[in-house]
């Protein structure tokens, strides 16, 4: 037996003698919610919350190019809809790019998996108009467009849209931290401009 | 008329007299023939808390047998009910607990009433003492009681929830942090302008009491513009005087 | 402009003496105090606000307990469960007994990944091995990259935080810290906290790019499908753990949750208990290693260090229920006075106060009597780890004075006898009659002289609660 599998051995073994005669936990209550209430608009909420963190918001397709803003390169993933690169900007898709040429652009562009309401979270799976992880943060400026069939109230309720074992990366606001007597800033090493748009 | 049985707890049957004296007055005003069985001593707090669980046993084992027989039991201490109630399933197996009511539980969950008929023409301020609050879930029942005396004026503590750095052994133990936490603790208080400051728990009044009558005489006139500090009152003693 | 010189407040505070002595310490330092008693202060009001604002906390609370107990008592498989996940999802996973095996295995991946240095995300596991003090002495370098670890690690200091390492460092004197150590610090940089961050991410960005190396640990690891998660503000950690080709993430075998819906439950508690935040900026979720996307040599250390003697203990367990979201030290009136650095240990404040004693046992004895047990830990803990209670179960353990021991038994030998209570009873009332005049003690022998350090002490009453009661039924 190798080193490392006499540690595992070990480390099972010590951990069912610590449970010898534990038995069995009872089964968890789930009486949590998983939705929000039918009256409640999403969309709304997550407008909210996603200003509350700092984010900019903007509405339809055309607003792109607002959102953009200032960006001349700006990498999008190879499969983005061809109709969402609007604007004066030179798009650049994702072929592997390597590391240096990412830092050269000035933001991203990409959709979603899903959006989460309550806590303005939006979230990506690496699927669909998403693209690797690296072109979502190595750019200061993340533009990215929500589809409102992604819209969801609660967290219980995106993570099943999920690609569970692909890369996720769950994002609310822009880059900030908390480690200065505890108040919140935006901006450290992640993007740190952070634009959704709802179509 | 209904039979209650009052344990007083052993820091009022050495120190505190007045306050099971009230507790009586109260109960007997409600109309229960309140019960004092001589042969109580301690819930055996201080010896859980500490580490001796073997001698917690012996006295919980001893409130069982002095106090087994009734049905209510009545104690002006948030502390130790919360010791019969949390603490006895796990030290002797009884559910005593269940039967030991915090007075503001008795009077206003078992007895039904928040106006106990009092009086008391004097600024007030509350802590709710952690204990109470947190073990016990008094929530606002001690306030709820005092706010229904007449002619009293209930003032706000600033940082009410903090602990007051009694804690038992702790004051002994870690007298220095206990001191820092007693220090705001007596500050706050004093801010209030209050005559007296009414907590559920006689121990926890000894502490931030003894550390006002401290400031007080060591800063002499100098303490908060030379004013007194509140004086400890266990609210029993409040509800217990006579409209 | 001028700077102050920073001087490491961990080199202040003993870190091996006694509790008592080390907050004492810390006790006489009033710009500590004074940060500590602003950051707790803020970060309690947020978290408050933010739990609030759920209708379902005590729901969530009960359900992640239950959970976290679910796990203890099923982790042999879940640990065999979450293995297989990951390595058929490509990653290779080791197993620790302890700190020592864990940072030479890591030591070695580094190695043969041809680099001498790490980039790191923020691990409270990394600490409790000391993995950059190992990495120190066999010539690797082990770069901190969230801001409070960067901070600590400038300043040579220790952390006093689970998640705010730097929390007894106030603006100006983390200024003071990156102008005196970065090395390139911005000019003229003032400490406005954006400015500070800025000049972090300046100081760090060329070395996420070029690292090849990440050593990270993991907020939760999923057995059902190989998953690790790290939750995080700054992107560091995404730049950790995209970036690099290796990654080493080495991970507490208490992390593991069943399945990946479990995070509706997790990632809802910890963000609102930890920063006050309703979700953190940036969560990752990997699954061994993805073509095409982030580190292709993906390792996962399964630690044990002292978990399964924590797990043995049935009441003592429930502290391996911790997801380290800090909301216990953030509302501990003793951690706010005192610190992190006063504790001794990686782990400070009401958690370490359980955990420190059970995970090294026979030290740290002088913990679980920092407490006043007001229970305010268990009143904000988002798994509802009963912390007063595993407090009062571990000083059964001890260490109990002499003196202490014969005080205690005798005050159980009058207490269990009624006749000996009452003669105890009027034997301290005829006592003191001598001071009876005054009213209250002033000043007591050892160790007494603790309690009249700063509080009066009152005097038994001329007629106590018998007298008068037996005079009444008469």
């Amino acid at each position: 037996m190798s080193a490392q599998q006499r540690a595992r051995e070990e480390i099972l073994a010590r951990m069912r003698r610590a449970l010898d005669g534990a038995g069995e936990a009872p089964e968890p209550p789930r009486e949590y919610r998983r939705s929000l209430d039918p009256d409640v608009d999403i969309t709304a909420m997550l407008v909210d919350r996603l200003v509350d963190y700092k984010a900019n918001v903007h509405y339809g397709l055309n607003s792109i190019a607002a959102a953009l803003g200032e960006a001349k390169r700006v990498v999008v993933p190879a499969d983005l809809p061809a109709e969402w690169r609007l604007g004066a900007a030179e798009f650049a898709p994702d072929t592997g790019l390597s590391t240096a040429d990412l830092d050269r652009m000035d933001a991203v562009l990409t959709g979603c998996a899903a959006a989460v309401a309550v806590s303005g979270t939006i979230m990506l799976d690496t699927g669909a108009a998403q693209g690797r992880r690296a072109i979502t943060l190595v750019p200061d400026h993340h533009v990215v467009v929500v589809r409102p069939e992604q819209i969801v109230g609660h967290l219980a309720e995106a993570l099943p849209m999920l690609d569970r074992t692909a890369p996720q990366t769950w994002i609310s606001g822009p880059s900030a931290t908390s480690d200065i007597e505890l108040q919140r800033v935006e901006g450290v090493h992640g993007p740190r401009r952070l634009d959704v748009v709802l179509l | 008329m209904p039979r209650v049985a009052l344990f007083i707890t052993c820091v009022n049957d050495a120190l505190f007299p007045e306050t099971p004296k009230a507790v009586v007055r109260i109960l007997e005003r409600l109309g229960y023939d309140v019960d004092f069985p001589a042969a109580q001593t301690c819930c055996g707090q201080m010896h859980a808390n500490s580490g001796y669980k073997k001698d917690a046993e012996t006295l919980a084992s001893s409130f069982e047998a002095v106090f087994g027989d009734y049905d209510a039991i009545v104690t002006p201490s948030g502390s130790c009910a919360a010791m019969t109630r949390d603490q006895y399933p796990h030290l002797t197996g009884s559910d005593i607990g269940r039967r030991v009511h915090e007075l503001s539980e008795f009077l206003i969950d078992v007895a039904g009433v928040e106006d106990v008929g009092a009086r008391f023409p004097h600024t007030v301020t509350y802590h709710p003492t952690c204990h109470g609050t947190r073990a016990l879930g008094l929530g606002d029942k001690p306030l709820r009681l005092l706010r229904a005396v007449q002619d009293i004026d209930l003032v706000d503590l600033p940082a009410a929830d903090q602990c007051c750095g009694f804690g038992g052994t702790f004051a002994l133990k870690n007298s220095e942090v206990s001191s820092a936490m007693l220090a705001d603790k007596c500050r706050h208080a004093s801010s209030t302008g209050a005559e007296y400051l009414a907590a559920a728990d006689n121990s926890c009044l000894t502490h931030i009491g003894g550390g006002i009558s401290r400031l007080e005489r060591t800063a002499g006139s100098a303490s908060v513009a030379g004013r007194r500090g509140p004086r400890p009152i266990h609210y029993a003693e409040i509800l217990a005087s006579a409209a | 402009m001028s700077t102050h010189e920073i001087v490491p407040a961990a080199s202040l505070i003993p870190a091996d003496a006694p509790f008592p002595k080390a907050a004492k310490v810390a006790l006489g330092m009033p710009q500590l105090r004074k940060n500590l008693a602003h950051a707790t202060g803020t970060i309690r009001a947020k978290r408050a606000n933010v739990a609030g604002e759920l209708d379902d906390w005590e729901a969530l609370r009960d359900a992640a307990a239950a959970i976290k107990a679910d796990v203890q008592h099923r982790l042999p498989e879940l640990a065999i469960e979450f293995e297989r996940n990951a390595i058929a999802a490509g990653a290779q996973v080791h197993w620790a007994r302890d700190a020592k095996e864990a940072n030479e295995i890591a030591a070695r991946i580094v190695r043969d990944a041809g680099a001498e240095e790490v980039v790191k995300v923020k691990s409270m596991a990394t600490q409790e091995i000391e993995l950059n003090e190992h990495f120190e002495a066999v010539g690797l370098k082990a770069y901190e990259t969230d801001l409070a670890e960067l901070i600590v690690q400038l300043a040579e200091d220790k952390p006093s935080h689970i998640l705010v390492p730097a929390i007894h460092y106030n603006r100006t004197q983390i200024r003071d810290i990156f102008d005196q150590k970065m090395g390139d610090a911005p000019t003229g940089l003032t400490d406005e906290p954006a400015a500070l961050a800025e000049a972090a991410r300046l100081h760090l960005r060329r070395r996420f790019l070029s690292a090849k190396v990440a050593v990270s640990g993991a907020n939760f690891a999923v057995a059902e499908t190989g998953s690790l998660v790290v939750v995080e503000s700054e992107g560091n950690g995404r730049m950790c753990l995209t970036m690099p080709e290796t990654l080493i993430s080495i991970v507490g075998i208490e992390k593991l949750l069943p399945s990946f819906a479990d995070l509706e439950v997790f990632m809802q508690l910890l963000p609102r208990s930890s920063t006050g935040e309703r979700m953190n900026p940036y969560t990752s979720v990997w699954t061994g290693a993805r073509e095409g996307d982030g580190p292709k040599d993906v390792h996962v250390i399964l630690l044990d260090n002292g978990r399964t003697g924590v797990l043995a203990d049935e009441v003592g367990r429930q502290a391996l229920s911790c997801i380290r979201c800090s909301a216990c030290l953030n509302v501990c009136p003793v951690y706010e006075r005192t610190g992190g650095h006063a504790y001794g240990h990686v782990y400070p404040g009401p958690i370490g106060a359980i955990l420190a004693p059970q995970l090294e046992p026979g030290r740290h004895d002088d913990l679980p009597y920092a407490s006043s047990l007001c229970g305010a830990c268990y009143e904000v803990c988002p798994v509802k780890i009963d912390i007063p209670e595993v407090l009062v179960h571990l000083r059964q353990r001890g260490p109990h004075q002499a003196g202490e021991q014969a005080a205690m038994g005798a005050a159980r030998a009058v207490m269990a006898r009624p006749a000996l209570w009452r003669a105890a009873l009027r034997a301290a009332r005829f006592g003191s009659m001598p001071w009876r005049r005054k009213g209250f003690l002033r000043r007591l022998p050892w160790p007494g002289s603790r309690w009249t350090v700063s509080r009066d002490l009152p005097l038994p009453p001329k007629e106590d609660f018998r007298d008068w009661w037996k005079e009444r039924q008469r």
